[in-house]
């Protein structure tokens, strides 16, 4: 695992928000390395800060500190214009609700090709036009329905449309923030299905921001946790679920509904409260406890976790 | 199992609404019986009719909705037949209450937190003044709020997601109902914040003996917090049983389907199982099964003949055909056996 190529790198990476007393750290110090052609899930509560990480990464949100890096180049604080260019095409964003990110007001074919029309200036109309229609093929969708509004098509389609709006740049790295949450059951799997296609057809690495843990635990390779602006632990997914360390990935786990009345109904769910940790007099620090395996603690919790990873291996 | 007292009897319902100069039939014939002090799940996709169906148990009907046929008989009366608001306000809240799914939008955000609670004690308790502040206060202590003497000035603005939930479910307990309809109570919730709305939720039912129906796509979900399960498709109960015959032992090759796209069931690098097409279009007649024409299973009477009910047991009975003794034997999707074993285990584990 040691030697793949990472695409995307964060370093000590901090978002601020407001000013003076008003000033809120949304993102606070987070470390993360992506792999080419993995997918990365970010899992944590709403006001957690794994949106505003997205952002920072595709140049939405100014960062206040830190450093971010797509295939060894610096993309964050200043960066020349052409650079820019580049990463707006090389980074593209699915959104989460597909029917309010989409324009009313315009057809597909305009809704699709809107990024060609900033990036790709050069383009003929029909290189433009073939581009749309392999775009909308590519999600499963009909060349014709090009001619359409968004208002005509359902939310699974409408969501097609929005990954079609990502491919057609032929992007490297996308962002998927929370793209199935506000979908159907039955659509949910549809679309999953689908970025997974397109992942393994045109070589694309995703990072996958969600709550909802049992999608995550599906597609991801790997998974941090984030917990108010900080990541607590990372680790490969299936590892991540069968052996959490940090008490709040406990938590987030133990929260999941089970789709099995009589577990679900023994279950014990566990609480978190951030007052357990003892962070006033020693601060926590990153730790790598295992390979590939990393959590956020103090000298004593990882003490505490080396031990229970010590017993869990044993036990397999 | 002992006899139980139907608290709520559906039958034959008939929903219809004009849209756009067409008719459009949401409920087709659905019939359920709710027992006292239960908990009822009702699942299905989008446009299913689930809201629908239990906004007409209110008389929450947006205008251009009616009640085409068929009765809904709460205490005596026949709520199907309802039509001035007078008579409403005699059933909404009071006998039967409801938490919708956005709590973000539910409150009113110009009137502090104790106002809205004790404005619904003071509508169906008949308190005044002091007396219905101290029950209010008593309501959001119940709900989980901390220091509620405090928050009870406090403006929603200043209350999370998840406590703003709380604030809704006080309100409608406030009310004292006997009939708590919860819709999608914890989609806009945080995992760890969903847990412990259902188990506030049930908490609440057992000390205020409520009867609770829960309106959810969520099958897991259901699986915490229902005695029964009845999934709608098509305006329809194409399948109803006790919570365990749904999970364990389903019938219906909708109820395969919708059990099997579960991400909890997908392999790693493989396609997860998705229904083919589309829901059935509720403008045009529906001949037979409405999943028939998604269902690659599908016999050549289930395009014909509307399946009535067949019962698999005295508490789960299924409207397909797949159960006439003389159609040939389907088995439902072997992924669907996992269920019992595969999910949950790593938490056994600790």
């Amino acid at each position: 695992m040691k030697n793949r190529e990472v695409i995307l790198e964060v370093k000590n990476l901090k978002v601020d928000f407001g000013k003076g007393s008003n000033k809120f750290t949304a993102v606070d110090d987070v470390n993360f390395s992506i792999y080419k052609g993995e997918t990365f899930g970010l899992v944590g509560e709403s006001g957690s800060g794994k949106t505003t990480i997205g952002r920072a990464i595709n140049r939405i949100n100014e960062i206040s500190s830190g450093q971010i890096i797509f295939e060894g180049k610096i993309i964050s604080g200043k960066i020349s214009k052409e650079l820019d260019r580049e990463i707006t095409k090389d980074i593209q964003m699915i959104f989460q609700d597909p029917m309010s990110s989409l324009n009313e007001r315009a057809k597909v074919d305009y809704i699709v090709s809107e990024g060609l029309y900033n990036i790709k200036k050069n383009l003929t109309e029909k290189e433009r036009k073939k581009k749309v229609t392999n775009a909308l093929l590519d999600v499963g969708l009909l060349p014709e329905f090009a001619s359409r509004f968004p208002h005509e098509f359902s939310g699974g389609q409408r969501q097609r449309i929005g990954i079609a709006r990502a491919l057609i740049m032929e992007p490297k790295f996308i962002i998927a923030d929370e793209p199935i949450s506000a979908l159907d059951v039955s659509i949910r799997a549809q679309v999953l299905n689908l970025l997974k296609e397109l992942q393994r057809t045109k070589g694309l690495t995703y990072l996958f921001i969600a709550h909802d843990l049992s999608v995550v635990r599906f597609i991801t390779d790997r998974v941090a946790v984030i917990y108010k602006g900080k990541i607590v632990e990372l680790a490969e997914t299936e590892k991540l679920f069968k052996n959490p360390l940090h008490p709040y990935t406990k938590a987030l786990i133990s929260a999941i509904p089970l789709p099995d009345p009589i577990k679900e109904k023994e279950k014990v769910l566990r609480i978190y409260d951030p007052k357990m940790h003892n962070y006033d007099s020693e601060p926590p620090k990153w730790i790598e406890i295992e390979e590939d395996h990393f959590v956020l603690g103090n000298k004593k919790e990882i003490e505490l976790y080396k031990i229970q990873l010590q017993s869990h291996n044993r036990n397999i | 199992m002992t006899k139980r007292n139907i608290i709520l009897s559906v039958d034959n319902l008939v929903i219809k609404f004009q849209l756009r100069g067409k008719v459009l039939t949401a409920i087709r014939g659905a019939s359920l019986d709710l027992y006292e002090g239960e908990s009822l799940a009702i699942v299905g996709e989008s446009g299913s009719g689930k809201s629908v169906f239990t906004k007409s148990f209110m008389g929450l009907l947006d205008k251009n909705g009616w009640i085409d046929s068929g009765s809904i008989i709460y205490g005596g009366n026949d709520l199907a037949k309802y039509n001035r608001e007078r008579d409403w306000l005699n059933i909404r809240g009071k006998e039967i209450a409801m938490i919708f799914q956005e709590p973000m939008t539910s409150l009113n955000p110009l009137k502090s937190i104790g106002k809205q609670v004790k404005e619904s004690i003071q509508l169906h308790q008949n308190l005044k003044g002091k007396a219905a502040k101290e029950e209010a206060i008593k309501i959001l202590r119940d709900v989980g709020i901390d220091n509620p003497e405090k928050r009870y000035n406090q403006y929603p603005h200043e209350f999370s997601g998840g406590m703003r939930q709380r604030v809704v479910i006080a309100i409608a307990v406030g009310c004292k109902p006997n009939i708590l309809i919860c819709d999608e109570p914890t989609t806009a919730l945080d995992v760890t914040i969903q847990a412990q709305i259902l188990d506030l939720l049930k908490t609440l039912k057992k000390k205020y003996s409520l009867t609770t129906i829960y309106i959810t796509h969520d099958l897991g979900v259901v699986a915490n917090v229902a005695d029964r399960v009845a999934v709608m498709y098509g305006g329809d109960i194409i399948e109803i049983g006790k919570s365990e015959e749904i999970f364990y032992n389903p019938k219906h090759p909708y109820t395969w389907a919708l059990l099997s796209s579960l991400p909890q069931l997908g392999k790693k690098g493989e396609a997860l199982y998705s229904i083919k097409g589309t829901p059935p279009n509720l403008f045009h007649d529906i001949k037979g099964d409405p999943f028939a024409p998604r269902n690659p299973k599908a016999l050549k009477i289930d395009f014909i003949k509307k399946p009535p009910y067949f019962h698999v047991s005295p508490t789960h009975k299924v409207k397909s055909w797949l159960l006439d003794p003389r159609a040939p034997k389907v088995k439902p999707p072997k992924s669907l056996k996992l269920l019992r074993y595969k999910i949950g285990d790593d938490l056994d584990e600790k």
